[in-house]
């Protein structure tokens, strides 16, 4: 008998779009609460950030049940870390963890888009984006997703570093105040909701800082 | 002369024999299912129909059935592996009531367990070729859940496989609100099935509807919609415009 050929596939795209933004002592998580698949909204609902550890949260999108299976998987091997050290994993750590798990799936990957943000082990805020398969890289901001080609040009018009290259050192956060770095992310999503279809519905923002890890909405449209 | 060669564990799933051995395509199947939550818990309805291609085979399949105590799975796609599936739950109720603790699975555990078989068998490139959707209450708390068969699963306050996102989704969009009354939710279902059986073709006119409360689950006797045939757009249907649909 001939091979057959697949008439389906393990993947599907659910769409959406995921920020990240970090200061010198808080860190603005945010992505859109719209599931679709194909030109169908499954549910305008449903929250693509997973708090990890007690200062990390990760935003992901892409191919929902994949999504899950690997927010699991990290929320198990944390648990063992907690047993094992006695203590919260910091989001550097986390951040390993996440580029290895991603990596094992070399050959079947993971169909996720992530950012993780979270404060490091000194208070200040941190990003870290990934691609599907674990290539990472610690960032001053990101985004992923469905809209991130429309997303990311903006951000680094507003928040891009000059090079690295130059002296002295420039820091990779961001100096803008908490409100003000919320304030953006807002205004992205507004704008990324007009032009990409699978960004709307509802936006949620996580901010992380010294207090603690704090949430707020914020409607986008629903077409 | 027979030298050890390299050979395959009889039950792996590479080399051609094993094609036979995964779902490539779906044989019997159900159409849509339709779920909403209203004031005491949840209502789903879905037709009895069982196709085999374009051919109407089956036409008193149970598609919905009472998953322990307080759960609802109604289902589409592939008849033969929601009853592989029911094989699965009825294991795992029967543990679950053997523990004999006074603690049971609700709805939400149910899903869940759903959520890891789906996305384990699609993992393997071997799915359960169907569309579930897990609705219950416990403890007062109303749950509405659907899982696909690659395992993208959500819960929300209504939901529908197949064409019923299509037709039903936006008709429950516009029209469910909380706290339905019983009379008015199975209003909304019955408007929704009306419009399926209208525009799916796999849909028959011979439904159930099922409600489940703490009370409890009962399902409805099969029975059918009234339907109007008369709209004009039905008796001239390419007036205005030739091939019109």
């Amino acid at each position: 008998m001939p091979k057959q050929q697949a008439n389906w596939s393990p993947y599907d795209n659910n769409g959406g779009s995921c920020v990240a933004v970090a200061g010198a002592d808080y860190c603005v998580i945010a992505a859109d609460t719209r599931m679709s698949t194909g030109y169908n909204i499954l549910t305008r609902d449903y929250s693509k950030i997973c708090k990890l550890a007690d200062k990390c949260v990760m935003a992901s999108s892409g191919f929902q049940a994949d999504v899950k299976a690997l927010q699991k998987h990290l929320a198990a091997r944390h648990l063992i870390y907690q047993h094992q050290h006695n203590k919260q994993m910091s989001c550097p750590a986390m951040a390993q963890l996440l580029s290895n798990t991603l990596y094992y799936k070399r050959f079947f990957p993971y169909y996720s888009f992530n950012v993780l943000g979270g404060l490091d082990n000194e208070g200040k805020g941190c990003v870290f984006t990934y691609d599907a398969v674990g290539s990472y890289e610690k960032v001053g901001y990101s985004s992923q997703g469905s809209g991130s080609t429309l997303i990311m040009p903006f951000l680094d018009n507003q928040l891009k570093s000059p090079s690295p290259l130059l002296l002295p050192v420039q820091d990779a956060v961001t100096p803008l105040a908490e409100a003000e770095a919320v304030d953006l992310v807002k205004t992205v999503f507004a704008s990324a909701s007009e032009r990409d279809i699978y960004t709307g519905d509802k936006l949620e923002i996580v901010v992380i800082n010294a207090d603690g890890i704090g949430r707020e909405y914020m409607d986008l449209r629903k077409d | 002369m027979n030298f050890m060669a390299s050979k395959q564990p009889e039950n792996s799933l590479l080399g051609p024999e094993a094609d036979s051995q995964r779902t490539l395509y779906p044989y019997v199947t159900g159409t849509s299912v339709v779920a909403l939550k209203y004031k005491d818990g949840i209502l789903m309805a879905a037709d009895m129909g069982g196709s085999y291609g374009s051919t109407l085979r089956y036409k008193s399949v149970e598609r919905m059935k009472p998953i322990g105590k307080h759960s609802l799975l109604g289902a589409s796609g592939e008849i033969s592996d929601f009853q592989e599936i029911l094989h699965y739950l009825d294991e795992l109720i029967l543990y679950d009531n053997m523990w004999d603790d006074g603690n049971s699975l609700g709805p939400k555990e149910v899903h869940n367990y759903l959520t890891r078989v789906m996305y384990n068998r699609r993992n393997k490139f071997n799915p359960l070729w169907n569309s579930l959707v897990l609705g219950g209450v416990k403890n007062g708390q109303k749950y509405l859940g659907t899982v696909s068969m690659i395992g993208v699963n959500f819960e929300d306050n209504h939901v529908a496989t197949g064409f019923g996102n299509h037709l039903a989704r936006p008709i429950l969009r516009q029209e469910w609100h909380e706290n339905l009354s019983f009379e008015d939710g199975v209003r909304l279902l019955e408007k929704c099935m009306r419009v399926l059986l209208y525009r799916d073709r796999s849909a028959i006119n011979k439904l159930q509807i099922a409600k489940i409360t703490e009370e409890g689950m009962t399902i409805s006797q099969p029975y059918s919609l009234k339907t109007y045939w008369e709209f004009s757009a039905f008796a001239n249907p390419a007036q205005g415009a030739v091939g019109s649909w």
